[in-house]
């Protein structure tokens, strides 16, 4: 348990300290949300219709943005050998370090969302259903990302691979969040039934995110 | 305890690194890996420690915990130190600690014994390379195990940081370890076993000799 808590730890310090890539993702978010209304006008009601949609897309790409580095950086300096070498499961490590990133990259972005949905005119309500479409489903894209991240490791720059692996994958994240988004902001489809498929999604990618992962290190260690 | 080393081959990237390669040694014994550049020394401690895939031959360990694999049991001190340059001395050593440990452990004496405990402050990034590799062997005195996989232990280090290094050895073999080391120089440890390895030479360069 204490290794797991102490890997928890580190990669938390890790990305909030200089060089980490922590503030980045919420930084991106914030100036994609920005430039999306000087883009289209002061049209309030389009601006709340696409809102959700624009959020959820810029929440995506933001949390894509530092995960390129989640294993190379452990493999660059090899503290992955010797995390092979420890008694955890590296299953179990791969999903504590997806924790981890989620904790520094994706929560931000869900705790940024409500004041800058302002600029894309979103009430309470809506805000309040993004809020929870975000925090269900960030984690889902962070997981599925853990499986690119892993691919990528040996490559100099991986983070483009990652983007063209990953971003199919997350498909179906971002039409069923958007959905349940939406269902909250205009109606008249329930709010419920696209959120419980967002919460099935990602409960199924913090099952198989870790293990298609870890999988992936292990080949890759060769 | 007692490890034993049979016939090992090991192939990476298509290429037959070395085959055929046969040890065996006890408790407080030491084994020096030697050999030219690309002879496999390197790969050899990698296959030891799980890794790289053995391509033949086996690996047993008498007296060891059967729970645990090889390199579960073995610290890996390989070219690289493993230290995130943000952190500090201390928040490093005081991480693989617990990770290799499995509990928080006392990183002062290590520390010491490495001699870095002015320095437990100060971010990774700042130590210089002799410094970071004696950081890297302060994890082994930080975490028991049984068996040590050493790849160049001496690079970087200055002579009286190699002598420290020495001490450390002979501790560990007095305390009943295991201790395998690939070198080119020498490692100030006396009775040890060499193992040469003169690789697997490519068919053409057989022909010529």
């Amino acid at each position: 348990m204490t290794s797991l808590a102490a890997i928890l730890v580190r990669d938390i310090r890790v990305s909030v300290r200089v060089g980490g890539g922590a503030l980045i993702g919420v930084l991106f978010f914030l100036i994609v949300v920005t430039l999306a209304p000087l883009a289209l006008g002061p049209d309030l009601n389009l601006l709340k219709r696409i809102g959700p949609a624009i959020l959820w897309l810029a929440a995506l790409l933001a949390s894509l943005l530092a995960l390129d580095r989640l294993f190379a950086a452990d493999h660059d300096d090899g503290s992955l050998d010797l995390i092979l070498l420890g008694r955890a499961p590296l299953e179990i490590v791969v999903a504590v370090k997806g924790v981890a990133h989620w904790l520094t990259t994706g929560l931000p972005l869900v705790v940024a969302a409500p004041p800058i949905g302002l600029f894309l005119n979103l009430d309470a309500p809506a805000a309040a259903a993004l809020v929870l479409t975000l925090l269900v489903g960030t984690p889902a894209l962070t997981f599925m990302g853990l499986i690119g991240a892993a691919l990528a490791v040996t490559l100099r720059r991986g983070g483009l691979l990652l983007a063209v692996l990953v971003l199919p994958l997350t498909v179906p994240v971002l039409i069923f969040g958007v959905a349940a988004a939406n269902a909250a902001v205009a109606g008249p489809a329930p709010f419920g039934t696209p959120f419980t498929v967002l919460c099935a999604l990602t409960l199924a990618s913090l099952v198989i995110g870790p293990f298609a992962a870890a999988a992936a290190l292990r080949q890759e260690m060769e | 305890m007692r490890l034993s080393a049979t016939e090992l081959a090991c192939r990476r990237g298509g290429r037959d690194v070395f085959a055929g390669v046969s040890f065996s040694i006890a408790s407080g014994e030491a084994l020096t890996i030697r050999g030219r550049n690309g002879a496999g020394k390197s790969s050899l401690l990698r296959v030891l420690a799980g890794l790289v895939r053995l391509a033949g031959g086996g690996v047993k360990i008498e007296g060891g915990d059967p729970e645990l694999s090889l390199g579960e049991q073995a610290h890996y001190l390989g070219h690289q130190d493993a230290l995130k340059p943000a952190l500090s001395v201390g928040e490093n050593l005081q991480f693989w600690a617990s990770f290799l440990g499995g509990r928080s452990a006392d990183i002062g004496k290590p520390l010491a014994a490495v001699g870095l405990e002015q320095l437990i402050n100060l971010p990774a990034a700042y130590l210089s390379a002799g410094q970071r590799r004696r950081l890297s062997i302060a994890r082994l005195l930080a975490v028991a195990r049984p068996i040590w996989l050493l790849d160049e232990p001496t690079s970087t280090l200055d002579d009286a940081a190699q002598k420290r290094l020495t001490e450390i050895m002979r501790d560990h073999l007095v305390a009943g370890g295991l201790l395998l080391a690939a070198t080119h120089g020498a490692l100030g440890i006396d009775g040890g076993k060499e193992l040469t390895l003169d690789g697997v030479r490519p068919e053409a360069e057989r022909l010529l000799a």
